[in-house]
C-alpha cells in the first residue's frame, strides 16, 4: 500500500517537475499555482506512505534503501514549504521539483533490501541519525537551489535585459536570505546527524574508520558545509562563488550518499 | 448641443509656449466665466495643467470663436498661437476629453495625475456654474471612462518615468527597501527626483556629496539627510546601499577598483549605482564586480522603452475601449434631444384628441359608463397607432448622426415649433 500512495504522491510532484521545466522559458501564474497546490496535495500522499511504511514492520524504523529516500525527498519538499510560507515564492522550486521528483521516482520503483544492522541498532539512534541527517541534506538542496537563483538573477539585473523570467523571480536580497538561512537551518542538523552516525558506528562496530569511504567522505562534506557558513557569515560571498560552494557541497553530498554502496562499515545491502 | 474644444499640449506647444498660456488655478475660476461669457457659449470648462490647457465648450449655434477668445485672453497674436493649437468638434471632442481622462493623452501614457486634474477643472467649473446641463453629462461620463480605462487595461499598471524604473531594479535587488540608504553624488535636480522616489518607497537614510559642500548641505536639508564632503567621498560611498550619481565630471569618478573596495567594505553586500550623469560618472566596467550593479541613463531608459512598448498595445485596447464609449454617449446625447420632440407630439396629439372628444360629445349623449370608457379607448388607440411610427423613427433616428433632418421633418409635420421651451429652440 506504501508503494502506491508514494506513486501517487509522484504523480502530483509530476506537476511540479513540469513547473521547473516550463519556468526557464517562461512562467504563467496559473501553472506555479497549480505545482503548489499538487505539491501540498503529493505531500499528502507521501506523508501516508512513509507513516505506512514506517510502521508496518510493528516498530518505528526506516531500514530501507527506499524509505530513506522517500523520507529525504519528503523532508526536501518539507523545507521547500517551509520556505514558501515565509517568503510567498514558488521560484526554488525550478531547482527543488526535480530532485525531489527524481528522488520520489527512484524510491517509488526501487527494491527494498535492508541495511545490515544489529536489530537493537535498527530503531532509535538509527532514526534520529537518518533523520537529522536528512533535514540536513534537505536545507542543503534548498541552499544550492536558491544559489543557482541567486546566479540566474544576479545575471539578468547585470545583462540590464529585463522580462520574461526577471518579472517572476523574487529580490536578489529575497534569494540571499532563503540561501543563507536554510544552510544555517541544515548546518547544526548536519552536525547532529554525523555525531549519531558516529554514535552507532562506536555501538556496532566499537571504533570509528576514519578511511572507510563513506565516513570519509561525509566528513569531507561536513568540512565544505563549514567553509560554506563560515565564508558567508565572514566574508559575506554570495553570487558566484556562494554558488560554486554549494555546487561543492550539494555534489560532496551527493557522493556521501552513493558512498553507501562502497562503504564496509555503512551498507544498505545486506551482503 | 455641440462641443467644442480647442487647446493647446506638450505634443503640439513647446515648454515655452505652454507657460505662458497656463491658467494658474487662483485665476481658475474667473476665466471660466469670462469664457461662458463669450458669445455664442452655453457652457464652458478650462483644463489647465503643465502640459495642456484645454477649453472645452457646449456652443449654442454649432459655432464660435474659441480661439478669439484664447487669442484675446492671453493676449497672443494669432500667428503667435494658432500653429499650436488643435481643435475637435462634436464627436472628436468627446473622443478627446475621454483620451485625456483616461490617460491616453498625456506624455507618460498610464500617469494618474490627469484624471484628478480633470475632476479638479471640472470641480471649479461647477463651482462656477459654468458647467451644468450637457457638459457635465460629458465630463462625468468622461471620469467613468477612464475609471474603465484603468480597470480594464493594464495602461497605467507598470511604472514608466526613469525614477520609477530606478525604484522597480533597487526593489528587484534588495526586495523591500525599507531602511535602505541612498547616496547622492551630485545635487541635481533629476537625482533629486529620483531620490525623493526611493524615500516614498521606503528608503529612510540619505546622504549627498557635492562639489559646492553648500549645495549638499541645501538639498541634505531638504531630505533630513546628511551632506558629506567631497573629498571624503570614496571613504563614505560604501555606507549606503543605493548610489545616484550625476556629477558633471568629465570622466569617471567610480572606477572598478573603488567598486570592489566597497563591496570588501561591504561584505559583499549588494550595491546599486543609478548613473544618471553624461559623460558617466561610473565605469561600466564596475558592473562586472560581483554583487554590483551599474545603470547608466541609457539603461533606465531602455527599461523604459520596453515598459513603453508593453503600454503600445495596452493603449490599443484603450482606445477600443474609448471608441465604444464615443458612440455610447452620443447616441445617449441624441436620445435626449430627441425626448422633447416626442414630449411634444404627445402633448400635440392629446389636445387635439381631447379637443375631438368635447366636440362630438354632446352629440352622442347620455353614455353609460362602459361606452364613455369604450370612447376613450377607441380615440386613444387611434392616436397611439398613429403616433407609433414616427417616435419609433424618431429613436431609431437618435442613433444616426443625421438624425436632425429627420427631427426636424417630424417637428414640421406636426406644427411643434413653438411649443419646445427647451434649449435648441432656434432652429
Amino acid at each position: 500500500m506504501s508503494m502506491i500512495w508514494l506513486r501517487v504522491a509522484l504523480c502530483c510532484y509530476g506537476v511540479g517537475l513540469l513547473y521547473a521545466l516550463v519556468a526557464l522559458t517562461r512562467t504563467t501564474e496559473l501553472l506555479s499555482k497549480l505545482a503548489l497546490h499538487a505539491s501540498y496535495l503529493g505531500m499528502v500522499f507521501h506523508l501516508v506512505s512513509l507513516v505506512e511504511a514506517v510502521t508496518s514492520a510493528g516498530q518505528l524504523t526506516l531500514a530501507s534503501v527506499h524509505n530513506s529516500e522517500s523520507l529525504l525527498a519528503f523532508l526536501i519538499m518539507a523545507v521547500f514549504m517551509l520556505a514558501y510560507l515565509v517568503y510567498q515564492t514558488t521560484s526554488p522550486g525550478i531547482v527543488i521539483f526535480p530532485i525531489v521528483f527524481l528522488i520520489t521516482f527512484v524510491a517509488a520503483t526501487g527494491q527494498q533490501p535492508f541495511l545490515q544492522m544489529s536489530p537493537s541498532t535498527r530503531h532509535g539512534w538509527l532514526l534520529t541519525h537518518i533523520a537529522l541527517i536528512f533535514t540536513g541534506y534537505a536545507a542543503l538542496s534548498l541552499s544550492f537551489g536558491a544559489s543557482l537563483l541567486y546566479l540566474i538573477q544576479e545575471r539578468m539585473l547585470k545583462s540590464k535585459r529585463p522580462g520574461g523570467m526577471f518579472g517572476r523571480l523574487p529580490s536578489l536580497q529575497v534569494i540571499d536570505d532563503i540561501g543563507y538561512r536554510s544552510l544555517l537551518l541544515g548546518f547544526p542538523f548536519m552536525t547532529l546527524g554525523l555525531i549519531a552516525g558516529t554514535v552507532i558506528a562506536e555501538n556496532t562496530y566499537g571504533r570509528v574508520d576514519l578511511l572507510d569511504p563513506k565516513i570519509m567522505l561525509s566528513v569531507l562534506m561536513w568540512a565544505v558545509y563549514l567553509v560554506m557558513v563560515y565564508t558567508r557569515w565572514n566574508a559575506g560571498w554570495r553570487g558566484r562563488k556562494a554558488a560554486l560552494l554549494a555546487s561543492v557541497a550539494f555534489i560532496a553530498a551527493i557522493v556521501a550518499w552513493s558512498a553507501n554502496y562502497f562503504s564496509n562499515m555503512h551498507r544498505f545491502v545486506a551482503s | 448641443m455641440k462641443f467644442h474644444l480647442i487647446g493647446v499640449n506638450h505634443k503640439t506647444a513647446p515648454v515655452e509656449v505652454r507657460e505662458r498660456i497656463a491658467i494658474p488655478e487662483s485665476r481658475l475660476p474667473e476665466a471660466c466665466k469670462k469664457l461662458a461669457a463669450h458669445p455664442g457659449i452655453e457652457e464652458a470648462m478650462i483644463i489647465s495643467t503643465c502640459n495642456r490647457v484645454e477649453l472645452l465648450a457646449n456652443v449654442k449655434n454649432g459655432s464660435c470663436d474659441l480661439r478669439g477668445w484664447m487669442h484675446q485672453y492671453f493676449s497672443l497674436a494669432p500667428e503667435e498661437l494658432d500653429k499650436h493649437i488643435y481643435e475637435f468638434r462634436e464627436q472628436e471632442a468627446v473622443r478627446h476629453l475621454f483620451r485625456v481622462a483616461s490617460s491616453l493623452d498625456s506624455m507618460v501614457v498610464g500617469e494618474p495625475q490627469i484624471l484628478g486634474q480633470v475632476k479638479e477643472a471640472y470641480a471649479t467649473a461647477r463651482a462656477v456654474g459654468t458647467v451644468r446641463a450637457q457638459l457635465d453629462q460629458l465630463v462625468t461620463r468622461s471620469f467613468a471612462v477612464a475609471k474603465r480605462v484603468r480597470s480594464e487595461t493594464a495602461v497605467g499598471s507598470s511604472a514608466v518615468s526613469v525614477a520609477s524604473v530606478a525604484v522597480e531594479l533597487a526593489k528587484k535587488i534588495f526586495g523591500s527597501l525599507n531602511g535602505k540608504s541612498v547616496y547622492l553624488v551630485g545635487a541635481g535636480k533629476m537625482s533629486e527626483l529620483a531620490a525623493r522616489h526611493l524615500l516614498a518607497h521606503g528608503c529612510t537614510s540619505i546622504f549627498v556629496a557635492n562639489r559646492t559642500y553648500d549645495r549638499a548641505v541645501k538639498l541634505a536639508q531638504k531630505f533630513d539627510g546628511e551632506a558629506i564632503s567631497f573629498d571624503s567621498l570614496y571613504e563614505s560611498c560604501d555606507r549606503a546601499d543605493i548610489v545616484i550619481t550625476s556629477t558633471g565630471a568629465p570622466h569617471a569618478i567610480f572606477r572598478r577598483e573603488h567598486g570592489e573596495k566597497f563591496m570588501a567594505r561591504r561584505k559583499n553586500r549588494p550595491m546599486f549605482f543609478i548613473d544618471i550623469a553624461v559623460p558617466r560618472d561610473v565605469d561600466p566596467e564596475m558592473n562586472k564586480v560581483d554583487g554590483l550593479f551599474v545603470y547608466d541613463i541609457d539603461d533606465l531608459q531602455q527599461a523604459v522603452a520596453s515598459h513603453v512598448a508593453d503600454r503600445q498595445t495596452e493603449a490599443q485596447h484603450a482606445e477600443a475601449i474609448i471608441n465604444a464609449e464615443v458612440n455610447r454617449f452620443q447616441a445617449r446625447i441624441l436620445v435626449l434631444d430627441v425626448v422633447p420632440t416626442i414630449v411634444s407630439l404627445h402633448e400635440h396629439l392629446e389636445t387635439i384628441r381631447q379637443a375631438e372628444i368635447d366636440r362630438v360629445r354632446g352629440r352622442l349623449g347620455a353614455l353609460t359608463p362602459e361606452q364613455e370608457m369604450a370612447v376613450e379607448a377607441l380615440t386613444r388607440g387611434i392616436v397611439n397607432k398613429i403616433m407609433h411610427t414616427p417616435i419609433s423613427t424618431l429613436k431609431t433616428a437618435a442613433r444616426d448622426p443625421e438624425s436632425t433632418t429627420v427631427i426636424e421633418i417630424v417637428r414640421r409635420l406636426f406644427n411643434l415649433h413653438e411649443k419646445t421651451g427647451d434649449g435648441g429652440g432656434q432652429s
